[in-house]
């Protein structure tokens, strides 16, 4: 986890990621006014996070990089029992910290 | 009175936003951490949190270039997490969009889930704001979040390389994007989204530049949308 990264490549994606999500906040409230969004458009970027997230999760959940790709079971249960506790209580801390007490307490179990 | 009303709605809205520093303060902590240990500098780290301030994209970006993904990917995949600001962004502009530019630019920086949230709901429920005391509210709900996002991002950094491996860190970035996005699954237009998303990006697991994420993305975007329309049609009859 200690590769550096090539400066230019991370500049880019600082620079670009700052300008693009200042573009995303501020052109509706600085340029397009008061004018409302065709509805179509609100109903997919309703969607966004919960579709690109998970998307960007679940391989790392289903083929850890740290196992070299072999699946975990106190990975899987991990992320198994921070999904049903942050749909339950819709408390991301509580989530958060129910997955992390699983991980932790597996791997020591088990290593 | 105008500026007592003014200073009473800012105190309000900082009272609003002080719970969220419980979450501003572990995941900013988890960033700077995540981010010294991918091999940023403390500089690096704090510009990206400065400039960029929106949590989700940041790990987002973070984690996919640590998977050797072309630079376009990676913007697109982190700004498309972000793309949800740009619905707040909308929503808060019947609200806002009659400040002068430079506030208003100030606020589309300091749009994030948390400011959008506790404003919306104000300004819902006191119509007869005026634009002046909306801001107001608006900046007290940032002013103890903001701060602390940054603070706990240095301390992270600072902190970072002391963390022992045992610690399984590879796995805490996982385990934080789904406790953010496990309490986001409010419909079931919402589960399906996420379910399709799942099962495209696995079966594409196989396609390289990590494009797979964008195409379960966009499918998982698609499907929400698409259930939306029939639950809502369902619904109507």
């Amino acid at each position: 986890m200690n590769a550096q990264f090539d400066p230019v490549t991370l500049w880019t994606v600082i620079i670009g990621m700052a300008v693009g999500s200042f573009a995303l906040r501020f052109v509706f409230i600085g340029l397009v006014g008061d004018r409302p969004l065709p509805a179509w458009i609100l109903r997919h970027l309703r969607y966004t996070a919960v579709a690109i997230i998970p998307a960007l999760v679940a391989p790392l959940v289903v083929w850890p990089p740290a196992t070299g790709g072999a699946p975990d079971t106190a990975r899987l249960a991990a992320a198994l029992v921070t999904a049903a506790t942050g749909y339950a209580t819709r408390n991301v801390l509580a989530a958060m910290f129910a997955g992390a007490g699983t991980l932790w307490a597996l791997l020591y179990l088990t290593g | 009175m105008t500026s007592t009303t003014v200073n009473s709605f800012f105190a309000k809205g900082f009272r609003d936003g002080l719970p969220f520093i419980l979450v501003a303060a572990p995941f900013g902590t988890l960033f700077g951490v995540l981010a010294t240990e991918a091999g940023l500098t403390l500089f690096e780290t704090m510009v990206f949190t400065f400039t960029v301030f929106a949590g989700a994209a940041q790990f987002t970006a973070l984690q996919l270039m640590q998977q050797d993904t072309p630079t376009l990917i990676v913007l697109v995949s982190a700004l498309a997490v972000n793309l949800r600001v740009a619905m707040y962004s909308a929503s808060l502009t019947p609200y806002l969009g009659a400040a002068p530019l430079w506030q208003r630019a100030l606020a589309a920086y300091f749009t994030v889930d948390q400011s959008y949230a506790c404003s919306v709901v104000q300004f819902e429920t006191e119509p007869r704001m005026t634009v002046h005391q909306r801001m107001a509210y608006f900046f007290g709900v940032v002013a103890p979040l903001a701060p602390t996002w940054y603070a706990a991002t240095f301390a992270g950094a600072a902190l970072g390389k002391t963390i022992p491996e045992s610690w399984a860190l590879d796995f805490v970035l996982p385990i934080a994007f789904i406790a953010m996005v496990a309490p986001m699954l409010r419909t079931r237009a919402h589960l399906i989204a996420a379910a399709v998303s799942v099962v495209v990006v696995l079966l594409g697991a196989g396609i390289p530049h990590n494009l797979g994420l964008i195409l379960a993305g966009l499918a998982g975007m698609i499907a929400g949308a698409c259930a939306e329309t029939v639950i809502e049609g369902r619904a109507a009859e």
